[in-house]
């Protein structure tokens, strides 16, 4: 019925010749949320990092297929370019460059990726203020420079915006709650869900269960030391939430 | 890291790099997209320099007694000069006996129009992407154009003239206006100043002229563009601008050479007056030939830069953007004379391969409430050396006086240097003088972020590198600012941090 698009076969990932990631296996279709939770340097960011193809993070093993291309051959900007999107657990600050002239140089990016023709910053503009309607975002944000100066919560939710205007195929959420408050969270996952389209998917990390509240996974997956070590529903959340991750590990530790 | 050595390292040194550093490094060179030679008849005088030489030049260019007096007195003096060796650049000995101090195009005879530029000459600017045609006033920039040493043609002269503005080669300011040159010549970077002003005052054969008369706003940017073409050739050019009372000029200057191998010498002298309330602008994009990826070749650009706020309220604000030559070493200054005047520097300096640039400014307080401002933003890459030098000094009488300085500094990679070297001096206790200076470098995170969102990594650098140059950036007149942003990219293309 709806189509893979993304499938991780035994990934084994190290950083500096320590093994980080120790065989995970996960298939995410078109039209799926899954969330990641786990405990605190368990591999999650690393497994978004991976993904992304990111300096420094080596595969050792397994396959990444990704809309039918082997991930692990792409250079990190071409992952990005056939729309694949990492909101950053920690954005980067780019002093003195200019929010929407950044942007519409990644749009464009992806245009001309798809043969389409360049947009000039008047229409772009118009993209812009739609999106900066959808997450509520404050006209003085796009005039300042990326990230600068901006306040956590301020942070995570550009990078939303900037999700919103890329429009991916798969989106990858590290950790997008964390720092935001209450009202900004509700924002942003009705971001994340007006967003949401039968032919893309996200993968949402996050340690809170609220978030899964207002962004209703089909999945949520375990990952401790590497591995996902348990998988279920939207109430496996609620479980963890109630239990914490002891009753899992444990009981991973007693099968292996 | 000293320059005459780094000539002589082998690229096998990077092999003791570690891969990651690679990455960043492998990028590091660039191609020179100026170095092209044209094929233009030149008269040029035998190498060497001597008294007969200094009388030659200003034979050959029928200048008036004084004149030939000044430069002979200059000559004289640069004899007993020594060069310089305190700034922080490295090059092998200069040997002056085998420059050429005079080369021209060869000129049939006088231009009466534009039309009559050698054609080879014209095709040379067309391919520096400057023309000189009247029609393309809409960019509204009246060039004058000085290839080696002889300045070759002024637009929009006439449309000037009727504002009384004065612009032309300074050759012709010294036939149609010697009066004008007797009295500013020298009047601001003396002959004694410095080995190379010295040098120049006695050998400089063009360069540009620019008079604004009082109350009169220039109404449109004027521009020099200078290009070194025959071999072995030093240019001398003077540039001097006098903006009188309430006047405002904007003046940009520009440059490009062939590639070469061996190292040609470039020492220029440009003086600025300022008279009550005037205010003169004045942009540089520094382009000579960088010399290879191994640091062959290249251009040594020796300059001498000084405005002078002599009336009050007067203000002169240089901004340089300097992405060429193997060895810069350039500190446009101002001297606040004025009460109120204002002194600014905005200046981006890059060094990319075996480039190694000392440059800053000198700001000299004497007017009661004079203000500066020195923003500067170095960048390094490859096995650049970028040194800051800046002077503040207040002297006895500026009350009031105040400064600011910011020297910022961006590494890419892990083999090139940044160094500052700022000078105070306070003899007014009312003098406010503050400094801040910072180093970073092209954080591997920043290029990634980018790469995630599409971005190349080059066009990523070039993004960070822009971004950092904002504040400079911003100073310059728009055409020119997306020039040096264009530059800035050429030169790092390929670099990385
Ligand atoms: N550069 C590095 N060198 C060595 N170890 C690293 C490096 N980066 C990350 N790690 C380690 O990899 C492990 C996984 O880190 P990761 O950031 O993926 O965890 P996480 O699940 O995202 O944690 P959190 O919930 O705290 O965000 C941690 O033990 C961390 O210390
Ligand atoms: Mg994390």
């Amino acid at each position: 019925m709806s189509n893979k698009l993304i499938e991780i076969k035994d990934l084994s990932a190290s950083i500096d010749g320590k093994q980080i990631l120790k065989g995970i296996n996960l298939t995410v279709n078109e039209g799926e949320v899954h969330a990641i939770m786990g405990p605190n340097g368990s591999g999650k960011s690393t497994l978004g990092y991976v993904l992304s193809g990111r300096d420094g993070y080596d595969v050792d093993g397994g396959s990444v297929s990704y809309a039918g291309n082997d991930l692990i051959d792409m250079a990190p900007e071409e992952r990005a370019r056939e729309g694949l999107f990492l909101a950053f657990q920690y954005p980067v600050e780019i002093p003195g460059v200019n929010n929407t002239y950044f942007l519409r140089a990644a749009f464009n990016e992806l245009r001309k990726h798809r043969g389409e023709e360049e947009m000039d910053a008047v229409d772009f503009l118009g993209v812009v203020k739609e999106k900066m309607k959808l997450l509520e975002l404050p006209d003085g944000m796009m005039k300042r420079s990326v990230n600068e100066g901006f306040s956590g919560g301020e942070k995570k939710r550009n990078e939303i915006f900037q999700m919103a205007v890329l429009d991916p195929k798969l989106s990858v959420l590290d950790e997008t709650d964390s720092g935001l408050d209450i009202d900004a969270l509700k924002i942003v996952a009705n971001g994340v869900n007006a967003l949401r389209k039968p032919d893309n998917a996200s993968i949402v990390i996050t340690h809170y269960q609220r978030l899964l509240d207002y962004i209703v996974p089909d999945f949520v997956h375990v990952l401790s030391d590497g591995r996902i070590i348990k998988s279920g529903g939207k109430e496996l959340a609620l479980e963890l939430e109630e239990k914490g991750y002891d009753w899992i590990t444990n009981g991973e530790a007693v099968a292996a | 890291m000293p320059g005459v050595f780094v000539l002589q390292e082998t690229p096998e040194q990077s092999d003791f790099m570690s891969e990651a550093l690679e990455t960043i490094e492998e990028f590091v060179q660039s191609d020179y997209k100026y170095g092209f030679v044209s094929d233009i008849e030149t008269e040029t005088v035998p190498p060497g320099l001597n008294e007969d030489v200094v009388r030659l030049i200003s034979e050959k260019k029928g200048e008036p007694e004084f004149l030939l007096e000044w430069r002979l007195k200059a000559f004289r003096h640069w004899q007993k000069m020594t060069e310089p060796k305190w700034p922080n650049v490295e090059y092998p000995e200069v040997n002056f006996q085998d420059i050429i101090y005079y080369a021209a195009p060869k000129k049939k005879k006088e231009l009466a129009s534009l039309d009559e530029v050698d054609p080879e000459l014209r095709a040379t600017f067309d391919k520096l992407g400057i023309s000189l045609d009247e029609q393309k006033r809409l960019t509204g920039v009246a060039v004058d154009a000085v290839v080696d040493s002889v300045s070759v043609a002024t637009t929009f002269r006439k449309e000037l003239e009727k504002q009384g503005i004065i612009f032309c080669s300074f050759s012709e300011a010294v036939k149609d206006h010697p009066d004008l040159i007797q009295k500013h010549l020298g009047s601001v970077v003396p002959i004694t100043d410095n080995f190379y002003a010295a040098l120049n005052s006695a050998v400089f054969s063009d360069g540009s002229f620019c008079y604004i008369p009082k109350g009169v706003r220039c109404p449109m940017e004027l521009s020099t563009y200078f290009r070194i073409n025959a071999a072995n050739t030093g240019q001398f050019e003077r540039t001097l601008i006098v903006a009188e009372e309430g006047s405002y000029v904007s003046y940009l200057e520009g440059c490009t050479a062939p590639m070469r191998d061996e190292n040609q010498l470039h020492a220029a002298v440009v003086e600025i007056v300022a008279m009550e309330n005037a205010e003169v602008k004045y942009s540089t994009v520094q382009n000579w030939y960088p010399g290879d990826k191994n640091g062959k070749g290249g251009i040594y650009n020796f300059v001498t830069k000084r405005g002078i706020c002599k009336g009050a309220n007067s203000k002169i604000s240089w901004t340089q953007v300097e992405t060429g030559s193997a060895i810069t070493w350039k500190y446009p200054s101002c001297i606040l004379q004025g009460d109120n005047s204002i002194g600014e520097f905005y200046s981006v300096a890059l060094t990319n391969n075996f480039q190694q640039a000392d440059t800053g400014t000198k700001m000299v307080h004497i007017g009661k409430n004079t203000r500066s401002t020195i923003i500067s933003k170095g960048i390094s890459a490859g096995r650049g050396q970028n040194s800051y030098r800046g002077q503040v000094s207040i002297k006895k009488n500026a009350k009031n006086a105040r400064n600011f300085s910011q020297c910022d500094s961006l590494l890419i990679g892990d083999r090139c240097g940044a160094h500052t070297f700022p000078y105070i001096d306070v003899q007014n206790t009312t003098g406010q003088v503050e400094h801040e200076a910072s180093t970073s470098k092209v954080g591997e995170d920043q290029i990634f972020y980018l790469n995630q969102r599409g971005l190349e990594t080059q066009d990523a650098v070039n993004m960070i590198v822009n971004g950092f140059c904002k504040e400079v950036f911003r100073e310059l007149p728009m055409e020119f600012a997306v020039e040096a942003q264009k530059l800035l990219g050429v030169s790092l293309e390929g670099s990385v941090g």
